[in-house]
Parts: structure tokens; sequence; C-alpha cells
């Protein structure tokens, strides 16, 4: 029988074939959890039924969402994070980086796992051929208790892009151009995979941002089949050799949908307040900002903060203009840093954030005011999320944002190139 | 016996859990549940009653209290011929059985109907369809009225 990547991960975490349809029962090779969904609303649950993890040694605890602790509810939910973690012996990243990017960089993931985050970015772990998905706390606190969860196995939703982008277009234009396309909810909770020529071209930090936006489409996961390039990113963080030579959708697998896209053509995206899916192309957005974010695991990894520099290199911030940086992990700024990229940033007159969600969850005392424009590079921008209601958050590329952030307008980046 | 209210294609959670009520906890919620499209429907349902919708049944957010509206009036199963994904993981997940039927053909709003989850059949109007069957695998989740209340049951039944 042919099979999609999606139907041979989770027959790998049951034991049995996957038929699309089924419910099954997997076994999760790991489980991520950060301090705002973890610790603070699972160990209620697991006190209720009297239970404590059931493998300590396959759940990585990461703390980003209210790092640094900058509001008294904030820094009371760390501490409380930081207790259980050692209560409970868990590997525990605390404020190394946002949880999507730190799980890779720290060598946790290996093409073929099956694993549960919880938090809704989760899929960002299909661009490392693992089958991952988020669920919120109560499903979570299941899984730390058994190390199982029931799942439907999907119908794949194929992606593919041909052709090569053109310099100053990235993974995020082609997502935004896919979440305009298809919508928010053309992804129907099924398993989307990413293909294609473009796709293949792309870095691992680049796939991630694809796989990151399955999100957006509502997709359950956002898978790419591993290769030589997976294996090179994972063999440089430390993680174990897999073997990944079966991982891949058979050619002739039965698909519940086939999208083309051409990555030659594609020009620089934006979308407008307030979905991801007000794609558009760059030139055609027309729109003063305010405030330009380098933000969140969708766009602030090394690579997103070298595109932003790229532009940025030599020129000022148009008058009026607030910049904010939060590299993704310290990981990523460190080599920012050694790079020149960060001096580049502070030349530019950015305020440099923790390595945190920051702005794009809103949670701390970072949040945009009323009426503020944003250019951001985050993956979301529903009405209110990073802050006032009356605030209008437009989505772009590093590129674009930095381009957007000179010209104090929503700007095509390729005039800067 | 319980009675059929049969609902159309995409009912949406906001129609379920009204964004406008969502600060009144399950109560409000509940007592709002569905009557954008019927308005009497949250004082007319009894427990026991089944829900029946189209396609696409539970579409929009991941809010887990259209499903949780439903259980807490009463409603003993949800019947759809596709659900949107997030909303079937939650109903399951708070014990509400959500089964797929292949045709609502000879479905009667506000007819009598009894439900075989294990075999997967409705029975109404002298006519039996065909549903599919509650999988196996979280048939006693469901029996137990919840992932919550099943996985107390397993810790302490244990110990
Ligand atoms: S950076 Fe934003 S999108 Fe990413 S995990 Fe944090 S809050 Fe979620």
């Amino acid at each position: 029988m042919k099979q999609t990547l999606a139907q041979k991960l989770i027959a790998r975490s049951t034991g049995a074939a996957a038929i699309v349809g089924e419910v099954v029962t997997a076994n999760v090779d790991l489980a991520m959890i950060h301090d705002s969904g973890g610790p603070r609303r699972v160990e209620p649950l697991l006190q209720e039924w009297g239970v404590g993890l059931w493998d300590t040694s396959k759940v990585v605890l990461i703390s980003d969402h209210f790092v640094p602790g900058d509001t008294e509810e904030g820094a009371r939910i760390l501490t409380l994070t930081r207790q259980w973690a050692r209560e409970k012996s868990v590997t525990f990243h605390d404020g190394e980086g946002i949880c999507h990017v730190v799980l890779p960089e720290k060598g946790h993931l290996t093409p073929g796992m099956f694993v549960v985050g919880g938090d809704s970015h989760s899929p960002t772990g299909g661009a490392f051929g693992c089958y991952m998905f988020g669920v919120g706390a109560t499903e979570m606190a299941g899984v730390l208790a058994t190390g199982e969860i029931w799942v439907k196995v999907p119908g794949t939703i194929l992606i593919e892009w041909t052709g090569r982008l053109n310099p100053g277009v990235v993974a995020k234009d082609m997502m935004l151009q896919v979440c305009g396309e298809i919508g928010m909810d053309g992804g129907q909770y099924q398993a989307i995979e990413y293909a294609g020529e473009a796709v293949r071209a792309l870095s691992m930090q680049e796939r991630m941002t694809m796989s990151n936006m399955a999100a957006e489409l509502g997709g359950q996961v956002g898978l790419i089949a591993p290769d030589e390039t997976t294996a090179a990113f994972l063999a440089n963080a430390g993680a174990p050799e897999a073997d990944w030579s079966d991982l891949h959708t058979d050619e002739g697998a039965d698909l519940l949908a086939h999208h083309k896209f051409n990555a030659s053509t594609l020009p620089p995206q934006v979308a407008a307040p307030h979905s991801p899916a007000n794609a558009m192309p760059a030139t055609e957005a027309s729109s003063d900002v305010d405030v330009a974010y380098i933000g969140a695991c969708t766009g602030a990894k090394y690579e997103d903060l070298a595109a932003a520099a790229a532009i940025l290199k030599g020129q000022k911030i148009a008058p009026g203009v607030s910049i904010a940086v939060a590299p993704s992990s310290a990981q990523d700024q460190q080599r920012a840093t050694n790079e020149g990229i960060m001096k580049i940033f502070e030349d530019a007159g950015a305020r440099i954030l923790p390595n945190a969600c920051g702005i794009c969850a809103g949670y701390g005392t970072d949040r945009l005011g009323a009426d503020v424009t944003c250019i951001s590079s985050t993956a979301r921008n529903f009405k209110g999320r990073m802050g006032d209601p009356t605030s209008q958050v437009w989505l772009a590329s590093p590129y674009t944002v930095a381009a957007s952030a000179i010209a104090g307008r929503i700007t095509d980046p390729r005039e800067f190139l | 016996m319980p009675r059929i209210f049969l609902f159309g294609d995409n009912i949406d959670t906001d129609q379920m859990a009204p964004g406008q009520h969502m600060k009144g906890g399950i109560e409000a919620l509940a007592a709002h549940c569905l009557e954008g499209v019927r308005s009497e429907f949250s004082s007319t349902v009894k427990r026991g009653d089944i829900v029946v919708g189209g396609k696409n049944f539970g579409v929009g957010s991941s809010r887990e209290q259209a499903a949780e509206a439903l259980k807490h009036l009463g409603v003993s199963c949800v019947i759809a011929t596709s659900f949107a994904g997030i909303f079937y993981r939650n109903a399951l997940n708070l014990g509400l059985p959500a089964m797929v039927a292949s045709t609502l053909d000879g479905i009667e709003d506000g007819a009598e109907a009894s439900i075989d989850q294990r075999a997967g059949t409705l029975i109404t109007n002298g006519r039996t369809i065909a549903l599919e069957p509650i999988p196996e695998n979280i048939a006693p989740m469901l029996a137990a009225g919840g992932l919550v209340p099943f996985l107390k049951q397993r810790f302490q039944g244990a110990a």
C-alpha cells in the first residue's frame, strides 16, 4: 500500500498500519511543555489523578511565554515553573529561547518521532520529519500521565512549491501566500505536507517557518520529508542519528488535496490586520508603520535576524518609527552577535528584548499601545493579540519588516537589496 | 425516547458557545447555545436528545466550551456527515460522543430516535441508519465521561 508521510509516522508510533480516518492510540516519544500551558495547568490534574509523569526523560519544559517575568503574575508563574522542574527532574531550558526553536536546537528531535506539544505552533517539529502537534492543557496532562494520546489518522494536503525563490523572498512570504490562497481553515485539521523544489532548497530554519505556520492553515501537522539538510542540522545540534530513508510520501499515495505554487514568481507578501489570510504583495499594501517587530518562533531565528540586518545595514530608521528585536533563542543571538548582526540592530536604534515570546504573546509589559500600527515577523495578527485592541498588525518577512522600518511605511524589501 | 434536533452544514463553535457569553461560564453559554440558528434550542432540548448536523460540524475556534455546552444541556450524541477536527477531538475528550453518518436521509427533525454506539446504528422512524461506530480504543474514555474522569478511574482503580 502506498502511504503518506503522516501515515508512516503514525504507524511508527502505534506499531500497526495507519488507515486514514481510523482512530488509533499513539505512543508519545516526547512531550514539550512551556511555562504558560505547562506546570501551572497540568499539575492540578496530575494531582487529581494521583500520578506523576509517565517518563521524566521524555518531557522537556521550556520557559518562554512569561520570560522575563516583568509582571507580578509572570514572575509568580516562572517561580512555580522552576520549582516544578526541580521536583520532577525534567529537562528544563530556562530563558534560553522560544520552545519551538529551542527544542530542535538542543537536539531533542529526530525524524520519525511522535511528539506532542502544549502550544499551538507545535507543528514546527514537522520540519524535522516528526509527527508533532499541539494540544491543550487537559490533553497534555493526559499525555504526561500515560505517554499515550489518541489521534485520528489524517488525510494529507500536499502543498507543492516548484521553482526557486528570488533574493529577498523567503519562507514567510511563501506561507503568507498559502494562507491567502487556501485560508485559515484550509488545513481542515488534516496533515499538511510541504514539498517541491523550492522547499527542498530551504534551510532548516526556513523549513521551520513553513511548518510553524501550518497552525495558521488549521492543519494538525505541517510535515516536510527529512533529507540531507535535516540530517546535517540535527547532527550539528547533537541529536541522535535516525534512519529517515523511508520517511516520505510514496509516489501515488492517496491525497486529500494537492495545491501547487510557484516560488519563482512570488513577490514579498504582507498580511493586513487581523488575519494571516489577508495576504497581498507588499507593493499593493499602503500603510504607515509605527513599530517594526522582529520576533517570535516564526520570525527571529538566526537567519531571520541575518535577513533583517542585511537590509538595515548602513541605513537609518524613519523618524517616529521604533524597532524591537527579540531573538528566538540565546544560541541564535550569540551567533548573530559574533557575526556583527546584533551590532547592526543596535546601530539602527533597536530595542533588544529577551529571548522569549515577548510582544507576540502579549503577556508582559511590552505590548502595542492604542492605535499603533506594527509590521511584524510573527505568525498571527489577530485583533488585540499583541496589545491594545485598536493596534493594527501587519505580518511580513524579516526583510520586509526591516525595509518598512527604514521607509516608515510598508515597503517591498527588494528596493534595498 | 430521545428526540432529534436537526441542523444544517457548517454549524460553528461560535453558534454553540457564543463569544459574547464566554465570560459567563458554562451555564450562560449553554443557555445561549445555538440560539442564533434556533432560538428555542436550549429551552426545549432534553437529557438524552441527539443533535444532528450536516458537514463540517464544529468548524471555527478550538474552544472546548462548544462541545461542553451541548454536553451541559444533556445532549447524548452529536451526529454529522463530517466534523471539524478540533471539535471532534474536544467532544470525545469531554465525553460527548461524536459519530459520522454517511447520509442524513431519513433523519427528521423532532423525530424519536435511539442510538447503538457500539454497533454504529441510529434507529428512527422505523429506519436503521448506519453510523461509524465509536472507535474501540476510545469507547472506555467516552463511557467514563471523558478524559479526566477516565484517567481518574484508571489510576485510582489501579491504586
Ligand atoms: S513566539 Fe508567539 S507564536 Fe511562538 S510560541 Fe511564543 S507566543 Fe506562540
